[in-house]
C-alpha cells in the first residue's frame, strides 16, 4: 500500500508539472513533443506489460495502436459520439479485439507467440490498404476529426490537445503501474520466470495471460487514440510492423525491468527523431548506431542501468 | 476401495525417443512408495508425467478414481496433487515464508489442514528461517521448504522427485525423519529415489523402474531381503 501512495505522489506530481509548464514558458514544440511521447510511451509501456512483465514478446502489438486510432478516428467521423464516448467505445473494441487474437495467441510461446501476433497484425495491416472506401487505403484516414467541444476542451486546439493527451499519459501510467505492483502482475512475473513451477503450484496459466493481453491490447489502443488526435486521422503505418519495432527498440533503449524505462526509451527515441531529421538525411542511420552503442555499451536499458550501478544492489524485480 | 492414485500403460516420449514403457502401479491412501531405479532409469520422467508438465502418449492416469489424463499441471494441483521438483524451485528473491503463502490453497475439498503454524511446528528448522530470502538457505533446507509449500496447498498426495540428492547425510537424516513423521500422520507419498537405504526408514513399499519399465514391486522390507534384485537393479 505505501508503493500505492508514493505512485499517487510521483503520479500527481507528474501531472502538475505538464499541466502547470505551458504557464511558465509557452513552447509549442514542446508541447508537440508530449503529446508524441504520450501516445509512443503508452503504446511501448503497454507492450512491455507483455514483454517484461510477462515474457510474451509480441511483434504484433501495433495492430491494437492502428486499430485504436482507426477506430476512433472512425467513431468521430461516422457517428456523432462525444469525445468520451468515441475513446471509451473504442477502449471497449479493442479489447474485444484483444480477446479474441489473445485467445488464439496465448496458446503459443516464444518464437512461435511473436510471429502469430506478428501475422495478425500484418493481417489487419492489409485489410487498412485494401478497404480504401472506409480507411482511405494508403493515403490515410482523411477529412480530420470533427471538432466537439466538451466542458470548454476543444481537441483541435493545441493547448487543449496537449492537456488532454498529458493527463492520459498520466492516467495511463498510473493504471499501469498499479497493474504491475498487484498480485495479479506478480502471478504474471511468475509465469514468466517459470511457467512449469507455476502450474504445478496451481495456477491455470491462461487466465493470467489472457487477462494481460487484453489490458495490453486497449493501453495500446489509447496511445493510438492520442496518435490519431495528433495527425488528425489515422496512416496505416500505425499498424505496420516497423512501428511495432519502435515500441520493442523504445522498451529496449529504456529499460525492460523498470517500470518508466519505455517512457523513457520512447523520449530518447523521439528526441534522437527529432534532432538527427533537422541535421542530415541520414538520420536512421545515426539511429541505428545510437542504438548500436546502447545495446553493446549499456548491455541494458538506461533505466536498467542506473538501478544496477555499483552499490545500488541487484534490480529487485528480477 | 479406489486406489488414490492409479497408473496403467503409461508411455512417455520426449520427442522421438520413448522414455516410459507402458508404466503402471497404483497407490492407496495412506500409503508411501518408493519409486526406486538408476539414473536415466526414468523415475524423474514419472514424476513429471504424473504432475502433467509431461505429456503421456499412451496411458491412463486416475486420481481418487477421476480419469485425469493429460489434465493441466494446475488442474492436477487444484485435485490434491503435489509435485515437488528435483531441483525444488524455490521463489529466491522471496522470504521463506512468502514462498509458503503463495503456494496456500485449500485441498480439493475445501479442507484446510496446513497453516503456516503447523509448518512452522512440523519443521522447526525452518521456523526460525522464516523472514530470510529463500535463495539463501542451505540445499537441505530449501528441500523442506518446497516438501513445506508443496503441503501448504492440502494435497492428497505429494510427489517427490529425489529429495536427498546432493545433500548431507546428516541433512538426509533430518529429511527423513520429516517425511517419516509425514508418514505417521497418514500422508500418502510417492518418493523417486536413487537412495534405497533412504527409503527404509521412510517407505513401505517399493517400485523398481529400470530402461522406462517398472520391473519389481514388492514391500520395501521385501526388497531389502532380496539381494539379488537390489544387485541387478541398483548396484552401482
Amino acid at each position: 500500500m505505501n508503493g500505492f501512495w508514493r505512485d499517487s505522489g510521483v503520479a500527481l506530481a507528474a501531472l502538475v508539472l505538464l499541466l502547470g509548464a505551458p504557464l511558465a514558458f509557452s513552447s509549442p514544440a514542446f508541447e508537440d513533443f508530449i503529446i508524441r511521447l504520450s501516445a509512443l510511451a503508452l503504446f511501448a509501456t503497454s507492450l512491455n506489460l507483455l514483454v517484461g512483465g510477462s515474457g510474451m514478446i509480441s511483434f504484433g502489438h501495433g495492430l491494437f495502436y492502428g486499430f485504436g486510432a482507426y477506430a476512433f478516428a472512425l467513431l468521430m467521423q461516422r457517428t456523432t459520439l462525444s469525445l468520451a464516448s468515441a475513446v471509451l467505445l473504442t477502449l471497449f473494441l479493442a479489447a474485444l479485439v484483444a480477446l479474441l487474437v489473445g485467445a488464439v495467441c496465448i496458446r503459443l510461446k516464444t518464437i512461435y507467440f511473436a510471429f502469430v501476433t506478428l501475422a495478425i497484425q500484418m493481417l489487419f495491416y492489409s485489410v487498412i490498404i485494401s478497404w480504401v472506401s472506409l480507411t482511405g487505403g494508403d493515403q490515410g484516414l482523411q477529412g480530420g476529426i470533427p471538432r466537439r467541444v466538451i466542458a470548454g476542451i476543444d481537441i483541435n486546439q493545441q493547448g487543449h490537445l496537449y492537456q488532454f493527451c498529458a493527463v492520459l499519459l498520466v492516467a495511463g501510467l498510473f493504471a499501469m503501474r498499479h497493474i504491475t505492483a498487484s498480485p495479479f502482475g506478480m502471478t504474471l512475473r511468475m509465469i514468466r520466470d517459470n511457467e512449469a513451477r507455476a502450474a504445478f503450484l496451481g495456477i491455470p496459466l491462461w487466465r493470467p495471460k489472457l487477462a494481460i493481453f487484453v489490458l495490453a491490447g486497449v493501453f495500446a489502443a489509447l496511445g493510438g487514440i492520442l496518435a490519431s488526435l495528433f495527425v488528425s486521422g489515422a496512416y496505416p503505418e500505425f499498424a505496420d510492423w516497423p512501428f511495432s519495432g519502435q515500441a520493442i527498440f523504445a522498451v529496449m533503449l529504456g529499460g525492460i525491468d523498470s517500470f518508466l524505462g519505455p517512457l523513457a526509451g520512447s523520449a530518447i527515441l523521439l528526441a534522437l527523431n527529432d534532432i538527427f531529421t533537422r541535421l542530415t538525411e541520414y538520420h536512421g542511420l545515426v539511429q541505428g548506431v545510437v542504438i548500436l552503442l546502447f545495446a553493446l555499451g549499456l548491455r541494458r536499458g538506461v533505466l536498467d542501468f542506473l538501478r544496477v550501478l555499483p552499490g545500488r544492489g541487484e534490480v529487485a524485480s528480477r | 476401495m479406489t486406489p488414490l492414485l492409479e497408473v496403467r500403460d503409461l508411455d512417455v516420449h520426449y520427442g522421438v525417443s520413448q522414455i516410459l514403457f507402458g508404466v503402471g502401479f497404483s497407490l492407496a491412501a495412506g500409503q508411501t512408495m518408493a519409486l526406486l531405479g538408476r539414473n536415466g532409469a526414468g523415475k524423474s520422467t514419472t514424476m513429471k508425467a504424473l504432475a502433467g508438465i509431461l505429456p503421456a502418449r499412451r496411458g491412463v492416469v486416475r486420481l481418487a478414481g477421476r480419469d485425469v489424463t493429460g489434465a493441466a499441471p494446475y488442474r492436477l494441483a487444484r485435485l490434491g496433487l503435489a509435485y515437488v521438483p528435483e531441483d525444488r524451485q524455490v521463489f529466491p528473491a522471496h522470504s521463506v515464508e512468502d514462498n509458503l503463502l503463495i503456494a496456500q490453497k485449500p485441498g480439493p475439498d475445501g479442507e484446510i489442514t496446513w497453516t503456516l503454524e503447523r509448518i512452522w511446528e512440523s519443521f522447526p528448522l525452518l521456523a526460525p528461517l522464516r523472514r530470510r530470502p529463500a535463495g539463501r538457505l542451505s540445499g537441505g533446507e530449501q528441500q523442506m521448504l518446497a516438501i513445506a509449500r508443496a503441503l501448504m496447498g492440502n494435497p492428497k498426495i505429494l510427489l517427490l522427485d529425489e529429495p536427498s540428492e546432493g545433500l548431507a547425510p546428516l541433512v538426509v537424516a533430518s529429511i527423513a525423519r520429516l517425511l517419516r513423521d509425514l508418514r505417521s500422520q497418514g500422508a500418502t507419498i510417492l518418493i523417486a529415489e536413487q537412495n534405497l537405504h533412504f527409503c527404509l526408514s521412510i517407505a513401505s513399499d517399493a517400485l523398481i523402474i529400470d530402461k522406462g519399465q517398472i520391473v519389481y514391486s514388492d514391500t520395501i522390507a521385501g526388497l531389502e531381503a532380496n539381494e539379488e534384485i537390489r544387485q541387478r537393479y541398483l548396484a552401482l
